[in-house]
């Protein structure tokens, strides 16, 4: 990523002292990343739109099924978000929760002109409603491919508590381009999911250095899975959110076929490492065991030296 | 699942003109309340969904207390619990009428 602009008018969220992205709520996060006071959101709270599902298992609702979704302006220009509570559920994908993400995504679809931020907090796919669940994932996919191929830029911004996991790390490797904080874990089976079907001695879920070097902002961002890193705070997440809406590309077979070339080089590259460190020297980072305790900026500096973000491929 | 509905008479109606406030999360231990400005000045609706069963009087002791603290004339106040302790539900409460009682931007 670029170093983020000086910015004439510092917004709200600044003058206190820094907000944690990952300690954040999915509303404080929207209200703190958007211009102050510019969120409307769609079918909110007051519409009980929850889940139809959950009561069948005798499990609470809530009244906006762990998502938001609207619009407000960022920087002074117009955008629509949606971002997921992770505390509820896993923040996982129900029926109704998908299908608020799906609407949202095809009314940027037919406006074309402004961009979508997607706030990802999740575990994947709710089980108790799996079957809707995974049909709102394929539905949210495609949505978000037919609002880029209409021309829409599709940010997703990953640093909650949930990570973004499951289907929802489908959905993020659908997107224009992604930020990450170091917390921000991206994959699509789990820690725990990866341990219960091959075993403790393929991934040791318990083993926390291991997840967040394997899965963690800092190795997605040095694998190009991500574009930027961000530290955690919303402030941070703002600034990058506003330089990749500037940046992200644009989408066709040529940004399709230059995202095959990467992933076919990154995988003959780096196929026969073993561990997240290894690919880290394998890249030329210099000192690689000392990534993990690396502080926001001094990461950034490296990841900037060794992987300038793609812009023709994704 | 259980649903419990309180009514009670308030001394007076809630500070600012806010119509919505929600807080809160529906998470282990923890629960959301919506706040909405529908209800005459004097009166108040607590209504709760919880899924563990057979506690309506501690729920009724609960609103009771906050209603005679708070007073929240014109408010409903509706509650997804996730097995929330009484401390913690008294402390939402309080947190939904003071965030509704805020000014309106």
């Amino acid at each position: 990523m670029t170093a983020p602009q000086p910015q004439a008018e510092r917004p709200l969220a600044s003058r206190n002292s820094p907000v944690s992205w990952y300690e954040a709520s999915a509303r404080a996060r929207v209200r703190l990343l958007l211009d102050a006071g510019s969120f409307q959101e769609f079918i909110g709270p007051e519409m009980r739109e929850a889940s139809p599902h959950l009561r069948v298992f005798d499990l609470p609702e809530q009244f906006d099924d762990g998502i938001l979704v609207g619009r407000g302006s960022i920087g002074g220009s117009p955008v629509f978000v949606a971002a997921q509570e992770g505390r509820f559920m896993g923040g996982a994908f129900g029926e109704v929760h998908g299908a608020k993400l799906t609407g949202l995504l095809r009314a940027a679809r037919d406006v074309k002109s402004i961009p979508v931020l997607i706030l990802f907090d999740t575990g994947g796919v709710r089980l108790q409603e799996a079957n809707a669940g995974e049909l709102a994932i394929a539905e949210i996919m495609r949505a978000v491919i037919e609002a880029r191929t209409a021309g829409v830029k599709v940010i997703g911004l990953i640093g909650g508590r949930s990570g973004c996991y499951g289907g929802g790390g489908l959905i993020a490797g659908c997107c224009s381009a992604l930020a990450v904080s170091e917390q921000g874990r991206i994959g699509v089976s789990g820690p725990e999911v990866i341990e219960t079907n091959r075993g403790v001695e393929e991934f040791d879920s318990k083993d926390r250095a291991l997840v967040w070097r394997t899965m963690g902002g800092k190795n997605r961002r040095l694998l190009g899975g991500a574009d930027a890193f961000c530290d955690d705070a919303v402030q941070d997440f703002r600034e990058t959110a506003l330089d990749l809406i500037a940046t992200a590309g644009g989408f066709g077979i040529d940004s399709l076929k230059a995202e095959q070339a990467r992933l076919e080089e990154r995988l003959q590259t780096f196929g026969t490492c073993a561990d997240a460190v290894d690919i880290w020297k394998a890249e030329g980072v210099p000192d690689p065991d000392d990534v993990p305790a690396m502080d926001a900026d001094a990461f950034i500096a490296v990841a900037n030296k060794i992987r300038r973000p793609s812009r023709d491929s994704r | 699942m259980e649903t419990l509905s309180f009514r009670h008479a308030a001394r007076q109606r809630t500070a600012g003109s806010r119509k919505l406030a929600l807080v809160g999360v529906v998470a282990s231990g923890n629960l959301e309340v919506l706040a909405e400005r529908v209800l005459p000045d004097t009166e108040c609706q607590v209504e709760i969904s919880t899924a563990a069963e057979g506690f309506g009087a501690v729920w009724g002791a609960v609103v009771a207390d906050f209603v005679d603290r708070h007073s929240p004339g014109g408010l409903k106040l509706s509650i997804n619990d996730g097995g929330a302790r009484p401390d913690t539900v008294s402390l939402r409460l309080a947190q939904a009428v003071r965030s509704i009682a805020e000014e309106a931007r």
